[in-house]
């Protein structure tokens, strides 16, 4: 039985309290009232961000013309999709309001300030109940497929997959959130927004509060009727005299994956998509998926190694790291297909309703979006693919520390320029909502990983796995 | 590589008590013997159907491509559908031996050298259609970038139809090479059993000289590996790449995202389609029940089951993104899959590749031969409609209600995808008596571990657990 070590439970509530201290600063500092706003921007104005802001403001010219939609909108590229009448209205606009546009742009940053604090903790909680469910699907993978290999791993990824069902109750209090009106993550859930964007109306019979929570809710009860299921058939299996719990945990695997592949790429619609509510990608439901399996794996092989490093793991030898090592290297270049697939195909035809979400993120996330590929690809390409540092821990954690951050940073560049635009920053209230659920991942997993022993016992393929040698 | 110790769960791979000799044998026997009466039928018409569509190429050729049922709206017909259907059904031999060996599955070992040889066999077809589908074929030569006397003239590294040029031939000569290196120690064994100075000499100089020596072993095995590692990406970029000739475009219903990886998912279902058609047939005809069981028809029936149902997953995005982009060109283009005047392709497409794989959920069906064979069968009829549902509905009525038109093949466009059959059998049926159908050395290797009579050995002497 594995005993939550002190220090690491201590680490995880130093962790805790630093994130709520940092969420609670960014919440308190973010501006309430134009007049905050206005004293932000004249200081950046004085701190010589002048050109920039002149360039936002602009920027807010085309949008103001356009109407209450884009008034309230929080996006750079909402008026580019009605990019023609929008700009022949901003000439006017410009001449003859020059105050009212002021007034509107000051409103405009105002939302996306007072976005931030919300972003800043809606990624990183999307992103570890992702990686818990991502740990998940790979978990019922690993039994599906019946591989020998991996048994030994699997009340480790039991033990991760724990974290789901407090992740998936944090992001569906968001979600409510939303729907309640408490942040403006999706815009589309803004009756305002709605009534001025005929595109949005057209889709406000998939894109609406009710069905969307509903949506919600069905999605993250099956994930966790799964994952209590298969945590239940699979401490039942230790103590059997047969394999009668087994052969139920392989058909419930089954018929988690097919539950699994329609409602991921529906949640990555809902959840992530949907903050660009005039843009739409037919493959970003698996570009998603292949986000976060990478960084589940990621986080096995790093839980493996903690534990194997602590001398809990018996049978865990360097041939099980090499084997989670191939699926990090492999899924980053899985990954990296899908990315380039995506956008490849968007720059080539560069179809105006399209091509805005790349050029806000070109234009204002340039080192975030393009950074981000060579921490998910360039750098796990050329370390991992070597065979002998597959198996040292060392290049094992190091390579997965810089996936992790890398695909924080994807799901950064997801959300963020719709919401907050070009007002990103990675400062305290990032960090903090970073550390906030980073502790209390840790604290919850390590925390399941007590109440079992560590060797699924009776598992009819663990003695494969015990003397797995490749 | 892996370790002794299986578990008893697993079924065996090798049935019947066979040993390292009973192997080499029954994989020697239809070498060495000699062609049946029903070998030769089937050669014939395969052969007819293939100088038949020789017939159909040169009158394209010396006639012009208006010999075919294409038109001003409709540049691409069947002529594309039937060069990404064969692409497609290519795919399946590098992924089963090259992804299945990645993910050390032993039960590939039986099937790999028959999908490898429907592989190249396959791409050997495809690759004549972006030939004889030019107007001027004999120009081909242009699309590669070779210094010339017009001021060294280059192409346009834009095009993906360039991206396929590579993609194509590269394919063509790493599938080549890997089936080649694993024939190697088989052809080793032909040459060393042959009785006439002829078949002596050729297998002697197919064999490169292998004489099986640790070192040559050690080495063999990590050129596969490598040649694994590199194919399977290379068998994900080039059916992408493919799959880029139409989403690289500007036509609704073309340009989708989610080509890429979905194209990819339905080469893999066609192509297992296709595999397991053929071993089906050629268990029996060549007497390789006990190499090719009924346990490898169920996972190939498997794999089809998953990649069916990813590239229904495909479909239903694909319908609903149309649907929530609010673009009225996307939104009629997939109306008019469903509903316009080739909602027939669509409802066959429909049914043969999303609802006919989801009966493979039922143990009775995926375990029966003839179960199997019909749907592989339908799969390939359902991906063929599926390319031709994607080009054609696509083309056909598109941005300008003016340019709208419908598409007729003639004989000609037939007669060519029929010669293309005709050459695949040719070249397969030609295989199947000249080379060994099994790779033998390798599944030697698992005799021990995967061998029926092993297995009963095991049961009854109980398991050594911890002998490495």
């Amino acid at each position: 039985m594995y005993t939550f070590s002190s220090k690491l439970k201590v680490f995880s509530f130093v962790l805790i309290v630093l994130g709520i201290l940092g969420i609670g600063y960014s919440f308190l500092t973010a501006p309430k009232t134009i007049e905050d706003v206005e004293k932000i921007l004249n200081e950046e104005a004085a701190h010589g961000h002048g050109g920039h802001h002149a360039e936002a403001s602009h920027h807010d010219a085309e949008f103001t013309a356009h109407g209450p939609a884009a008034e309230e909108s929080h996006e750079g590229h909402v008026e580019k999709a009605h990019g023609h009448e929008a700009t022949a209205d901003a000439h006017h606009a410009e001449a003859a309001h020059d105050h009212d546009e002021h007034h509107a742009h000051l409103e405009h940053v105002l939302h996306q300030l007072k976005n931030k604090p919300w972003a800043a903790l809606y990624v990183p909680a999307l992103f570890f109940m992702l990686i818990s469910l991502g740990v998940l699907a790979f978990y019922a993978i690993q039994n599906a497929a019946q591989a020998g290999w991996s048994p030994v791993l699997f009340r480790v990824m039991e033990g991760i997959s724990a974290y789901l069902v407090p992740g998936a109750v944090i992001v569906f209090l968001l979600l409510v959130a939303g729907v309640l009106d408490l942040h403006h993550i999706f815009i589309w859930m803004d009756e305002e927004v709605v009534k001025g964007d005929h595109l949005i109306q057209g889709k406000s019979g998939y894109l609406n509060g009710t069905f969307f929570l509903i949506r919600a809710a069905v999605f993250m009860g099956g994930w966790i009727l799964y994952r209590q299921y298969a945590r239940k058939k699979s401490i039942a299996q230790d103590e059997a005299t047969d394999n009668l719990n087994f052969k139920k945990h392989f058909k419930a695997s089954a018929g988690f994956l097919v539950f699994f592949i329609i409602t991921e790429s529906i949640m990555s619609w809902d959840w992530i998509m949907s903050v660009d509510p005039h843009w739409f990608s037919t493959l970003f439901g698996w570009y998603v998926f292949a986000s976060f399996i990478v960084s589940a794996v990621t986080v096995i092989a790093m839980v493996t190694l903690y534990l194997k490093s602590k001398g809990y793991l018996e049978y865990v030898n360097n041939s099980h790291i090499h084997d989670l090592a191939k699926f990090m290297f492999g899924f980053s270049i899985f990954w990296t297909y899908l990315w380039f697939s995506q956008f490849m195909l968007i720059w080539y035809a560069d179809i105006p309703e399209e091509i805005t979400y790349f050029v806000t993120r070109i234009e204002e996330y340039n080192l975030p979006f393009f950074g981000m590929v060579v921490m998910n690809f360039v750098f796990p390409l050329l370390i991992l693919v070597n065979s002998d540092f597959k198996r040292l821990s060392w290049v094992v954690v190091m390579a997965g520390i810089v996936i992790l951050c890398g695909h924080y940073l994807d799901f950064f560049n997801m959300i963020m320029p719709a919401v907050v635009g070009d007002r990103w920053f990675i400062g305290i209230g990032e960090i903090g909502s970073v550390l906030f659920f980073l502790g209390l991942f840790i604290l919850v997993v390590f925390t399941a990983l007590t109440k079992a022993p560590l060797l699924a016992k009776r598992n009819p393929l663990v003695e494969e796995s015990k003397h797995f040698h490749y | 590589m892996s370790s002794h110790y299986e578990a008893p769960i697993r079924k065996p791979l090798i049935i019947g008590d066979k040993n390292y000799h009973d192997v080499t044998v029954d994989v020697a026997r239809p070498v060495e013997g000699r062609a049946n009466k029903q070998w030769w039928i089937a050669f014939t018409i395969a052969l007819a159907a293939f100088l038949w569509g020789v017939g159909c190429v040169a009158y394209t050729v010396g006639t012009g491509i208006g010999t075919w049922g294409s038109n001003k709206t409709i540049g691409w017909a069947w002529d594309i559908t039937n060069f990404v259907w064969w692409v497609g059904i290519g795919h399946a031999g590098t992924l089963i031996s090259a992804v299945l060996l990645l993910f050390r599955q032993k039960w590939r070992m039986a099937i790999n050298r028959s999908a490898e040889a429907m592989t190249i066999f396959s791409v050997i077809q495809a690759a004549m259609f972006p030939v004889f589908h030019m107007g001027r074929p004999w120009l081909a030569y242009w699309v590669m970038p070779i210094p010339n006397q017009f001021g060294s003239l280059w192409v346009n590294f834009n095009s993906p139809l360039l991206w396929d040029v590579f993609a194509i031939s590269t394919y063509l000569s790493v599938s080549l090479v890997f089936w080649w290196t694993g024939l190697l120690p088989d052809f080793a064994m032909l040459r060393d059993r042959a009785i006439t100075p002829f078949t002596k000499r050729v297998y002697s100089i197919l064999s490169f000289g292998w004489s099986g020596r640790a070192k040559d072993w050690q080495r063999f095995e990590e050129v596969s590996l490598v040649l694994a590692g590199l194919a399977t990406p290379l068998v994900l970029s080039v059916h992408t790449i493919v799959s880029f000739d139409f989403a690289t475009s500007v036509i609704p219903g073309w340009h989708t995202t989610i080509l890429p990886p979905y194209f990819v998912a339905g080469a893999i279902f066609s192509g297992f389609a296709m595999v397991n058609t053929l071993l089906i047939i050629m268990r029996k005809v060549s007497n390789l029940e006990a190499y090719i069981t009924i346990q490898h028809i169920e996972l190939m029936n498997i794999i089809i089951m998953i990649t069916g149902s990813v590239v229904g997953i495909a479909y239903i995005t694909e319908l609903f993104i149309a649907w929530y982009s609010g673009v009225e060109y996307e939104q009629y283009a997939f109306l008019n899959r469903a509903t316009g005047p080739y909602w027939w392709a669509y409802l066959l497409m429909m049914t043969c590749n999303v609802v006919s794989p989801q009966v493979m959920w039922f143990k009775k069906i995926r375990t029966s031969i003839i179960g199997s064979f019909i749907i592989s069968l339908v799969v390939n009829v359902g991906m063929w409609f599926e390319r031709f549902v994607i080009i054609v509905s696509s083309l056909h009525r598109d941005y300008l209600p003016s340019s709208w038109t419908m598409f007729q093949p003639t004989f000609v466009d037939a007669g060519f995808f029929i010669g293309t059959i005709g050459f695949f059998f040719v070249l397969f049926l030609l295989y199947s008596r000249s080379f060994p159908v099994i790779a033998q050395a390798e599944v030697k290797s698992i005799m021990k571990t995967s061998s029926e009579t092993y297995k009963r050995q095991r049961e009854e002497q109980g398991n050594d657990n911890h002998s490495h």
